[in-house]
């Protein structure tokens, strides 16, 4: 978790004559790559509710292609998915150079593994790298090598290190934090909820409060999903799996179930849409709970941009006085999710009710 | 371990032959026979238990093997394979691209709430030849499955069909004939319902040309695209089951009780649902129901690891100072998931190491959950105790 140090990018606004005051908050993320590297694909599946099988409908994307999400915490993501055809990249490195470049938070830029002539993907790679150290010094990179589902499993480390050192190294002063991923399962999920994670402000202070939540109410994890992405942006797990080996407490052994469970969670999302004939953004469900003999879960709406998850052992006092506690903890995480509204019900302090 | 606790699905692509050896020739059985064969079997398999001397013995005949047999037939490439791998193999319905072509009878044994085979035929096989021996293949059947590519020409294939009824009707009456007009998705509606006539139209014509009236023929559109196909199985294995009315019954019941719009007892490995109430089925809820039980069996994959013993210790210790089991209410899966449209939430409750009843509830009974629960669970104990009658005890 490098979140600490990428926490800061928003509070060094680089001087520019385009910033207003009131955009402090709307971070630019420029989605950039070769032309059918995946780009839109990927944006629509994360920020869409597209499944993976739906971007075939997806034409090239024509110049720039600007929207908004909302988030967690305040924080709105202008995100600028630019097409990636020559003529288009030419324009982004000439004319529109000040224009796309300057103020931006963020650049994802995505290669292609299947691509046949890398060393020119590198070449666009390195001038954009040129043009956003001359405008936006302090943004962060993120590189995802994509496609990775194409490629034979047993070749797929040894030919992403290889990129991704080839890649580094043309990389200037930047430290691009690279990523393996596909469309077609959970590897895209855990890449943007790393980047989401970067990018949300105050979330240490989430994530403080979501472990004394999870301590309180004796739960085995806590997650915290962003609503419309349910991406998970903070997670904890206990350290009270206790084992005979003091010092060692036991992990769930599935190492990449956050993600797995986002990946499911937007599957069945899909279903209850077609069900109800809401449309696929539109929140789905309220409440999911889940009682087996060995553990037991549930997923709450949370605050107004957030799901919570809980797992906790088997027991049904203990399932049911979590599940109140965290209904009462809500209010508190409000204030944390969006603190500009620092209303006058400051005072009622969650987390405090243990009933068990 | 049932597979809705550890979330493990069946992958096994072994599709050699597994059930018992095969013996002597076989003869016909009404359906009231099959049921009186198959409880007799299963009294003497409990008395054997408590007694191996005074056992009585085997009922003669195959149907106290108790295992209805499915066939699935129809024209070469008309999808009989990709059927049967895509409901008993949990293949994804786009990798069937890469079936080859069945060579010879395949036979897949299945083991669930009731055990059964499905053997699926080679296209090209006639079996109208005197070489086959019908009553091998006929004998225990349960239903025959004949699948008709609706995207291609079908004129040959339901010669066929008339053909292959006319020979086994004679001999076997009660067989059911289930026609699955299938590789439907892509028509559209109306070209869909024309085809279904058009195929009802011309067996019906050719059969009653021959003097055969009222055969038990039913017709089904499917695709593997959809949930369409699990549907029409369903239907069939519904046929199947000789406690069907009871089983439907006590769904009835309980759908009154709690108000629920429509409540499903799925098989939770093929998603074939084996009864549900009398209001209609609609398409739209049985695939939210049966995705949730995909759900569940997905998120008990990742969290149902086995905890260290140190930990569940620390759990049974004080304050609770009792056993996990006695900790939680019921010992089996329990979900419940509150859709927002509507408020209505969608419960599901496991019945056994097979089975899993879902329902969807009606608006706003979220706060009413507890009744709710309650009544699901004598429901279940009635579902319980009708399967101890009737089924065979495996352990």
């Amino acid at each position: 978790m490098d979140q600490m140090n990428s926490l800061s990018i928003h509070d060094d606004p680089v001087p520019s004559p385009s910033s207003e005051p009131r955009k402090q908050k709307k971070k630019k993320v420029l989605l950039m790559g070769k032309s059918g590297s995946g780009k839109s694909s990927m944006r629509s599946i994360i920020f869409s509710n597209y499944i993976a099988k739906d971007t075939r409908r997806l034409g090239a994307t024509i110049d720039v292609d600007l929207s908004h999400v909302k988030f967690l915490g305040n924080l709105t993501l202008n995100l600028w998915d630019c097409g990636g055809q020559d003529a288009f990249m030419e324009n982004y490195l000439s004319q529109q150079r000040q224009h796309v470049f300057s103020n931006v938070g963020v650049l994802i830029y995505v290669f292609d593994i299947e691509s046949r002539d890398f060393d020119r993907d590198l070449l666009t790679y390195r001038s954009i790298i040129a043009a956003l150290s001359q405008f936006s010094q302090s943004a962060s990179v993120y590189i995802l090598v994509h496609k990775m589902d194409l490629v034979v499993p047993n070749q797929r480390e040894d030919m992403y290190n290889d990129r991704v050192s080839l890649i580094r190294s043309k990389s200037d002063s930047f430290d691009p934090t690279p990523f393996a991923t596909s469309i077609w399962d959970q590897s895209l999920y855990k890449a943007w909820a790393e980047i989401i994670h970067d990018l949300v402000p105050n979330l240490d202070q989430i994530e403080k409060h979501l472990g004394s939540l999870g301590k309180l109410i004796m739960a085995e994890e806590v997650l915290l999903f962003e609503r419309t992405s349910f991406l998970v942006v903070s997670s904890w797990s206990s350290k009270g799996i206790i084992t005979s080996d003091k010092d060692q407490p036991a992990q769930n052994p599935t190492y990449d179930r956050n993600e797995r469970l986002s990946n499911i969670i937007k599957n069945f999302k899909q279903s209850t849409s077609r069900y109800t004939g809401t449309p696929k953004s539109a929140e789905q469900f309220s409440v999911f709970d889940l009682k087996m003999p060995n553990f037991c879960m549930f997923l709450i709406k949370f605050t107004t941009n957030t799901y919570l998850g809980v797992v906790l052992p088997p027991g049904e006092e203990r399932f049911n006085a979590a599940k109140l506690n965290c209904y009462i903890a809500r209010t508190h995480f409000e204030d944390l999710d969006s603190p500009a509204r620092k209303s006058a019900d400051r005072g009622v302090s969650g987390d405090s009710g243990e009933l068990a | 371990m049932p597979v809705l606790h550890t979330g493990r699905r069946r992958s096994n692509q072994n599709r050699s032959y597994n059930g018992p050896a095969r013996q002597g020739p076989v003869r016909h059985l009404s359906v009231a026979q099959l049921n009186l064969e198959r409880v007799y079997e299963q009294n003497r398999l409990n008395v054997q238990k408590r007694d191996g001397a005074n056992a009585p013995e085997p009922a003669p005949g195959t149907a106290a093997k108790g295992k209805p047999r499915l066939l699935l037939m129809g024209q070469r490439r008309s999808g009989k394979s990709s059927i049967s791998s895509v409901v008993f193999h949990k293949m994804p319905p786009n990798e069937t691209l890469f079936l080859e072509s069945t060579a010879r009878i395949q036979k897949d044994a299945m083991h669930s709430f009731m055990d059964f085979q499905v053997w699926d035929f080679p296209g090209q096989l006639n079996f109208m030849d005197p070489s086959f021996d019908l009553d091998a293949i006929f004998g225990e059947i349960g239903a025959l499955i004949w699948v008709i590519d609706a995207q291609d020409e079908y004129h040959e294939a339901i010669n066929r069909l008339n053909s292959t009824i006319l020979n086994i009707y004679p001999n076997y009456p009660n067989v059911n004939v289930e026609v699955f007009i299938h590789k439907v998705d892509g028509l559209s509606d109306d070209y869909k319902l024309d085809i279904q006539r058009d195929i009802m139209q011309r067996i019906q014509d050719e059969l009653s040309d021959h003097g055969v009236e009222n055969a038990p023929i039913n017709f089904h559109l499917t695709s593997i695209y959809n949930h369409s196909i699990f549907e029409a199985f369903s239907k069939v294995i519904q046929k199947l089951i000789p406690h069907l009315p009871t089983l439907e019954a006590l769904l009835n019941d309980l759908c009154r009780a709690c108000r629920f719009e429509k409540a499903y007892l799925f098989d939770v490995l093929s998603k074939i649902y084996i009864a549900t109430d009398s209001s209609p089925v609609d398409m739209p809820s049985y695939e939210i129901c049966s995705d949730y039980i995909d759900v569940i069996v997905d998120v008990s994959e990742i969290y149902a690891w086995p905890r260290p013993p140190e930990y569940i210790q620390l759990l049974e210790g004080p304050p609770w100072n009792k056993k996990l089991e006695d900790q939680t209410a019921c010992n089996d899966a329990e979900s419940c998931i509150v859709l927002t449209d509507g408020k209505r939430p969608i419960m599901l409750r496991e019945v056994n190491k097979y089975l899993a009843l879902v329902a969807i509830m009606c608006e706003g009974s979220y706060e009413k959950m507890p009744s709710v629960t309650m009544n699901v669970e004598s429901t279940v104990k009635g579902l319980t105790e009708v399967f101890n009658i009737t089924r065979q005890r495996r352990e």
